[in-house]
């Protein structure tokens, strides 16, 4: 069976556009990608968009009629913060399944600010601060502390996945911010949710993300100059554990999602060449370095300690700021991901390129839940 | 003549609190035969597959702090701070609660304290019939 490969692929920069409406910045977000393929929206076989505010709102068929309504069929996808790499992983598959040869993924999200979670209570009373917590940052604070209480994890360490990101993002126009952020700033920001400050929590942002996706008869005959293969995509949900319906278990979903992502790729975690993961709040980075097996258990606080994943180091992961400090747009984040990895393998990433980048990885998590991987690799 | 009024006892700020408006208030889980606990209402067991077998148990109203976070922004009407606690319970069951009666402060709490579940009123929540209701919390053992 053949490889699928990324044609064109680009995302906005993410901000606040309360004047747009979620169609008009997919939209733009769509025309770019088609752009950057070379290709229209007539070339076009299918449409899957990401979407999680509007979710029922058929928001992929109203990208079309912003940029060309041409009939063909629209999956709108919902999957959480895992929204953008289901889109993606929808197009792929209808390509691997030689259904489409030529297809358009979009994610897009327009944010309120404040407090994600902790609503529900539609009957009796709202449980939140009742009730321990449902609200993001204090659900993933104690994803962390479960990784204190195993490992002695300090709220510094977590604290200084914040300054890594931030800084990146310093070298990505794309970022919504862009801003050095020295440890005691972060440490001394607000309190959210012990451990996780406001400058450790992902911001709230409008976005656009989208992909043009092809078969491997269209690349050859479009050209493979700036094509990126994708080499496994993947999508996993929750597997049981004993407290996973109560305090949501990020670890599993995620080791099994990497672990059939290399076995597909037929990698292992050392030759990825950087990493887009799911810093939804710094605490999750942390967690993430051991499941997606770039260090031992255990070892997550020695390698934010040592700068090995820092840009310049061993495994350089979320260059881009990731969502702490570029934005996460909830249904574009696992589109944006894709982009800044696909830019690395093209050699495109100026100031923030992973040298000699070869295979790349993606990597998301939607509560309930949903965790997306994507390995990518450079066409020679 | 005075007309007695028909008062509710306070009403299960969850399905699986039992007991509400009794001296016995106490937490339900449901038990799979592969050992799976689950907090509501459910027919079958998620982590087996087994259809239509669980049993209900009472929990125990011991247990230990498995990991917490201390909240300080929330919802307009939610005062802060307050603890966010995850319980693992003698015998079985996890369940997620506020740990009260202990100062929001990590040097003040231990992972794997002990914790007793005590009752109480919801923190004057009422809902839009103006029923009272009993919750749990956790509280450092006695």
């Amino acid at each position: 069976m053949s490889d699928v490969y990324v044609m064109g692929i680009d995302m906005i920069k993410f901000g606040r556009f309360p004047e747009k409406t979620v169609p008009q910045l997919g939209a733009t977000a769509a025309l770019l990608a088609l752009d950057d393929a070379g290709l229209t929206i007539q070339d076009m076989q299918a449409m899957y968009c990401g979407n999680l505010g509007q979710a029922s709102a058929m928001v992929g068929q109203r990208i079309l009629q912003e940029i060309g309504q041409t009939g063909i069929g629209v999956v709108n996808c919902a999957n959480a913060c895992a929204t953008g790499a289901t889109a993606f992983r929808e197009a792929w598959m209808s390509i691997k399944a030689g259904v489409n040869d030529v297809v358009l993924a979009v994610g897009v999200e327009q944010m309120g600010r404040g407090l994600l979670g902790g609503g529900g209570g539609a009957t009796g009373i709202p449980k939140e601060g009742l009730l321990g917590s449902g609200t993001m940052p204090a659900v993933f604070a104690e994803a962390g502390m479960e990784h204190s209480r195993k490992y002695g994890t300090t709220f510094e360490q977590f604290a200084k996945v914040s300054v890594k990101n931030h800084h990146h993002s310093t070298l990505n126009p794309k970022a919504m911010y862009q801003i050095e952020t020295p440890l005691e700033t972060v440490m001394n920001a607000e309190m959210i949710s012990y451990p996780n400050t406001k400058l450790m929590c992902s911001v709230n942002v409008d976005g656009a993300a989208a992909a043009v996706l092809v078969s491997e008869k269209k690349a050859r005959e479009l050209g493979m100059a700036r094509a990126v293969r994708v080499k496994a995509s993947i999508l996993t949900s929750d597997p049981y554990s004993d407290r996973d319906l109560v305090m949501p278990d990020v670890n599993a979903v995620t080791r099994r999602a990497a672990k059939e992502a290399y076995e597909m790729a037929g990698i292992g975690p050392d030759d990825i060449s950087l990493i887009e993961l799911h810093d939804c709040f710094a605490t999750a980075e942390i967690l993430h370095y051991e499941n997606l097996g770039l260090c031992k258990d255990g070892e997550a606080g020695r390698m934010i300690d040592e700068g090995e994943v820092a840009l310049g180091g061993r495994i350089p992961v979320n260059v881009s700021g990731g969502l702490l400090s570029k934005g996460h747009p909830l249904g574009a984040t696992g589109i944006a991901n894709i982009y800044e990895v696909s830019t690395h393998l093209r050699g495109e990433a100026d100031k923030r390129q992973v040298e000699g980048a070869r295979f790349g990885m993606t990597h998301v998590i939607g509560l309930g839940s949903a965790c997306g991987i994507h390995i990518l690799e450079k066409v020679a | 003549m005075s007309e007695q009024a028909k008062v509710k006892g306070p009403l299960p700020v969850v399905s699986w609190l039992k007991g509400a408006g009794t001296s016995d208030p106490y937490l339900e889980g449901l038990k799979c035969e592969c050992g799976a606990i689950f907090l509501g209402e459910r027919n079958n067991c998620s982590s087996c597959g087994a259809r239509d077998q669980l049993k209900p148990t009472r929990l125990s109203n011991k247990g230990k702090l498995y990991v917490y976070s201390i909240v300080h922004r929330s919802f307009p009407g939610v005062e802060v701070p307050y603890i966010s606690a995850i319980v693992d319970l003698e015998g079985g069951g996890t369940v997620k609660g506020n740990l009260i009666n202990v100062d929001p402060d990590p040097a003040k709490i231990q992972f794997d304290m002990p914790v007793d579940v005590v009752f109480g009123d919801a923190l004057g929540r009422k809902d839009k019939e103006g029923n009272s209701y009993i919750s749990y919390f956790f509280q450092p053992a006695a």
